[in-house]
């Protein structure tokens, strides 16, 4: 049986039963699936959750762009060079456990409240989990590898960037999927403390006219938008470390 | 050429035990020399400091005292004189079989169509002429070692090292190995210095057999047997191999008392 029937028999199930039992509950408390996708269509025909979610995925893409861009070179280096990381593990380490909301109004204070100060979030809330796994992938690289690369005389830099870098891709692939989810909740944190845009602002907004329905069609386009993203970098990730999956030893 | 001494070689490290250092001796005094074009074994227990010596011999650690020269030049540090081939091959999984042979030439600075031409080459030379697109999980354990002994010859050091070559495979394909080896040899004359656990292997492939023992030489014994030693299932059989193998079996378990 394909893996995905599976997948889909567990989403009907979830939904039916949610579909059955919201039915019962005050529509101010929670709402169900027909409800919700009602007013999806109402968003979607309106235009708003067109807008609201380009208004919300650019300052998204800036920041996660970043963060893989930054996050990744810096992990390298801390895990394979001993001096960085005495220098350098301990922000790394204290960033990841970052009460990054508590900082948002400092964060504003220097950015603004536009565009840079929601990259700005995304971008740190990101960044720390790809230089995290990195720098564990780095460590984790097979000494008998390295000892190539030194028995046919490469160059530090050679070693770093034809052996370690290969070696770590698994890790840092599984990095840039846990920030994925992080990326996400920070866009939505950055859109309720600064300026309320987005689709942030579509669930502040319905929130307070209490309308449940319309509130939680962000919530399941943003985890829709996560599982989309997630299955793309799973993909990308057998593209660029096809061997990883042959040499794992999961069962069918 | 490629003659290689070791003289006086000694390495210490020290080890954390439960919160104490402990330094072990590794290597004491260790000299012995490989002639050029000769085929010499380390043998000796398991901890008697035999794959630190060849990894000495290459350059991956550095000795605490002694020295070790390749036609005279005293080595610091790995270099392209001398070609390393791991145990259990030690291939870049990422690369297919050719890209790992390339690997190697082009650290030396090989580049352009030499690079690929000389690759192919090497891995025709080990038998290996139609896999050389297959990446490492896609060959066998005998196929990936072809591979580490080509990308060790392609860079034509002056001597081969060769850390338990045959150890991680099965009966069968090691005795594949050994003969193509002995070929290997025969055409290229390379000065190999390989350790090994076997004693069949030491005494059908090398010249001289190097015992170890507590991080020294035990004994140097001579193998009386001709070259070139093209006919290894003769050689086997003879009466040479078998005097010299419980020779060396001897030699062997005399440490054990």
């Amino acid at each position: 049986m394909p893996r995905w029937i599976t997948t889909l028999a567990s989403l009907a199930v979830l939904i039916g039963a949610w579909e059955f039992f919201g039915r019962d509950i005050n529509p101010v408390f929670g709402s169900y699936p027909s409800a919700i996708l009602a007013a999806f269509g109402e968003l979607v025909r309106s235009g708003q959750l067109g807008a609201a979610l380009y208004e919300s995925l650019r300052p998204f893409v800036v920041g996660y762009g970043l963060a893989i861009i930054a996050g990744v070179p810096l992990g390298l280096v801390i895990g394979r060079f001993r001096v960085v990381e005495a220098a350098l593990g301990i922000y790394v380490t204290a960033g990841y456990a970052m009460p990054l909301v508590a900082l948002v109004p400092l964060l504003i204070l220097w950015l603004g409240l536009g565009f840079a100060v929601k990259a700005a979030v995304v971008f740190l809330m990101s960044l720390f989990p790809i230089t995290i796994n990195t720098w564990l992938g780095v460590t984790a690289v097979p000494k008998s590898l390295i000892d190539v690369g030194r028995a046919f005389v490469a160059s530090d830099a050679v070693i770093l960037r034809r052996i370690v870098l290969p070696a770590t891709l698994p890790y840092i692939m599984a990095g840039i999927r846990l920030a994925v989810g992080r990326a996400v909740v920070a866009m939505v944190i950055a859109e309720f403390f600064t300026t309320i845009s987005g689709l942030g602002a579509i669930i502040i907004n319905s929130a307070n006219n209490f309308d449940t329905a319309t509130m939680f069609v962000p919530i399941v386009v943003l985890m829709v938008l996560a599982i989309g993203l997630n299955s793309l970098i799973g993909w990308v990730e057998h593209r660029v470390a096809p061997w990883q999956a042959e040499i794992a030893g999961r069962d069918e | 050429m490629g003659a290689i001494d070791l003289i006086d070689v000694s390495k210490r490290f020290t080890l954390r035990v439960d919160g104490a250092e402990q330094t072990v001796q590794a290597l004491s005094d260790l000299s012995f020399s490989v002639g050029d074009g000769e085929i010499v074994a380390l043998i000796g227990p398991s901890g008697c400091g035999k794959t630190t010596a060849l990894r000495i011999a290459m350059g991956l650690e550095a000795a605490s005292g002694g020295r070790i020269t390749v036609d005279g030049v005293t080595v610091s540090g790995c270099g392209h004189d001398r070609g390393m081939v791991f145990q259990h091959a030690a291939l870049l999984p990422w690369l297919t079989a050719l890209e790992n042979v390339m690997f190697g030439l082009e650290m030396k600075g090989t580049r352009g169509e030499e690079l690929r031409d000389t690759a192919q080459r090497y891995l025709d030379l080990v038998g290996l002429k139609d896999s050389a697109s297959r990446r490492p999980y896609q060959l066998s354990g005998g196929m990936q070692q072809r591979v580490g002994i080509a990308r060790a010859l392609a860079i034509d050091p002056k001597v081969l090292l060769m850390d338990e070559p045959f150890g991680a495979l099965d009966a069968q394909t090691r005795e594949t190995l050994q003969g193509e080896l002995i070929d290997i040899h025969a055409r290229t004359a390379k000065t190999i210095l390989f350790v090994t656990h076997d004693l069949d292997e030491a005494v059908l492939l090398a010249d001289r057999v190097v015992v170890m023992q507590h991080g020294s030489v035990q004994e140097i014994m001579d193998v009386p047997l001709p070259r070139p030693r093209g006919d290894v299932e003769a050689l086997r059989g003879s009466a040479a191999f078998g005097e010299t193998r419980y020779r060396l079996w001897r030699a062997i378990n005399a440490q054990a008392h």
